[in-house]
């Protein structure tokens, strides 16, 4: 029986299928939650109750969005280009989903174990500005076309910074692979041993990076609702719409799974002598997210222009500084060797 | 035929079919989107020549980042396709010469190509098994050419700074904010409280 899943081509399928369907069916169940609990979060902060009728406590409400928009009819403004138009919601969900690929749930629950992984995410989410880029083009329509134009200013620039904070974290363990980085973070003192705390100011640029880069309040610029309606999202309706949300929110789970990798190590227990697993990823997972929905809740939206004077003139600058002194940190195994955990190569 | 015969004819497909297309799209911004679509085949080409650095590299620089510029410009171009097509009589002769001198270059070059013994051997040297390629392309460019490698980036800053001496220009006309002036500023010289009674006004 083993032997046809890991010889036969036809085994090999259904199996990479099922480890498929097993990572995107809990995420979308789970991200229907996270959705409820962003809202109540968001509600709670401002003294209001949120979603509290379908279902108990509004645990569902979610779902009855979900069948809200699916029946829902689509509308194509006129003049729209047609194929691009729908085409960009895809885009914008299934690179979000696709990106999942790479990461790992604890030791080796991974669907794909490559080398590479932290390029490829870096890949994947470079790609997710197209879906806001062609359905901001797509619309034929003034803000969706204003909103797509800073998307694409502000993905772009975000990218760098997380792209040099991510390089001192790989120069730091010495691999691209997450397996790899949360087995460096492992160590004598638990939670001490985790990347937070060599690269402690990075992990807060990182989470602000990371908000930018996925349009997230405060920095959700091209969805602006006082000043672009809703952006690119304007003209959608319906299922499209659904999609540009889902896609939206998955971006941010996979956010938060990436810091839990990078700097608060992964299914690693906090505390010495407990045991490692899937439950302590899940959990750094929803503690990150909270953090998220806190900042969406507490913090007023930036002006354009002081986006992108933060992101090139503050973050740029001081992660680069950040990968040179952590290079030379690295190299000379100061600190007891803290910046210098290499497990390959070195 | 394996998995990853097929898989390389469907990118190959995919890179031809987006190239063509790139060239005969009547809107510039469909023409782009195919040509992100060659990207991405390429870079799949390259995953299974087993260089899944250069392939995550390709995707990050060209399609993350030259590609959205590209669609940037191009997405804010008015377009008059009738306008362009008036001029194409006009245009057809000369494109056609330059096409035909083009295609006559290529064929003296590639026809009495020829392989050096080196670069057949080279060629034919094997990807390294016992490292990743990641690391594998660090010992290169940072042991191996680490010089070559520091110029071709000082030529790069060069012209990065070409291009922003001979964009840049300082408006005196407009107003700007001053961030670091703004934080430092102290509230007490700023504002000054008074208790005001009601009625009577200050």
């Amino acid at each position: 029986m083993t032997e046809f899943f890991t010889t036969t081509y036809l085994g090999i399928t259904l199996l990479t299928l099922g480890q498929v369907l097993a990572v995107v069916v809990p995420l979308l169940v789970a991200l229907a939650f996270l959705l409820y609990a962003d809202r109540k979060v968001w509600a709670a902060v401002q003294l209001r109750r949120g979603p509290n009728v379908v279902g108990a406590f509004g645990l569902l409400q979610s779902f009855a969005d979900f069948i809200k928009y699916a029946v829902k009819e689509i509308v194509y403004p006129a003049g729209s280009d047609k194929v691009v138009f729908l085409l960009a919601p895809m885009v914008s969900l299934v690179m979000a989903l696709i990106a999942w690929a790479v990461i790992p749930f604890n030791d080796g629950w991974v669907v794909s174990d490559i080398n590479v992984a932290i390029l490829y995410v870096m890949a994947v989410s470079s790609l997710e500005v197209y879906g806001v880029i062609m359905g901001g083009w797509a619309s034929n329509s003034k803000y969706p076309f204003l909103g797509s134009l800073r998307s694409a200013a502000q993905m772009i620039s975000y990218e760098v910074s997380l792209g040099l904070i991510i390089i001192g974290v790989i120069i730091t363990t010495g691999s691209m692979n997450f397996g790899d980085i949360v087995a460096a973070q492992d160590g004598n003192y638990g939670i001490f041993s985790w990347y937070w705390l060599p690269h402690f100011p990075m992990m807060f640029l990182f989470l602000i990076s990371a908000m930018a880069e996925t349009n997230r309040p405060p920095f959700d610029l091209p969805e602006a609702e006082s000043e672009l309606v809703a952006g690119y999202q304007v003209e959608y309706s319906s299922t499209p719409f659904l999609l540009f949300m889902i896609g939206e929110y998955v971006a941010i789970v996979l956010m938060c799974a990436l810091v839990s990798l990078l700097f608060l190590g992964g299914w690693l227990s906090p505390i010495p002598g407990l045991p490692d697993g899937i439950l302590w990823m899940l959990l750094k997972i929803c503690f990150v997210f909270f953090i998220f929905s806190m900042v969406k809740a507490i913090s007023p939206r930036y002006r354009y222009d002081q986006l992108m004077r933060i992101g090139w003139k503050v973050f740029l600058p001081m992660s680069l500084v950040w990968v040179v002194l952590v290079s030379f940190l690295a190299k000379f195994e100061l600190f007891g060797g803290a910046y210098a955990r290499w497990a390959i190569g070195g | 035929m394996t998995i990853a015969a097929y898989a390389f004819w469907l990118f190959s497909i995919c890179v031809i079919t987006g190239g063509f297309f790139t060239v005969i799209s009547r809107n510039p911004v469909h023409s782009v989107l195919w040509l992100i679509l060659a990207f991405l085949s390429s870079a799949g080409l390259f995953v299974l020549l087993g260089a899944e650095f250069v392939a995550m590299l390709l995707i990050i620089v060209y399609v993350g980042a030259v590609a959205v510029l590209f669609l940037f410009v191009v997405m804010m171009l008015d377009v008059d396709f009738a306008e362009l097509k008036a001029g194409m009589a006009q245009y057809l002769p000369l494109s056609l010469l330059i096409g035909a001198i083009l295609l006559m270059q290529l064929g003296m070059v590639f026809g009495p190509w020829e392989f050096s013994d080196t670069a057949q051997s080279l060629r034919a040297a094997p990807t390294p098994t016992d490292t990743h390629n990641t690391a594998a392309l660090g010992l290169i460019l940072y042991d191996q050419y680490f010089l070559l490698f520091q110029l071709s980036g000082l030529i790069l800053l060069v012209a990065m700074i070409g291009a922003i001496v001979l964009t840049l220009r300082h408006r005196k006309d407009v107003k700007r904010q001053n961030v670091l002036e703004q934080m430092w500023r102290d509230p007490a010289d700023a504002m000054e409280l008074k208790d005001v009674k009601p009625g009577q006004g200050l």
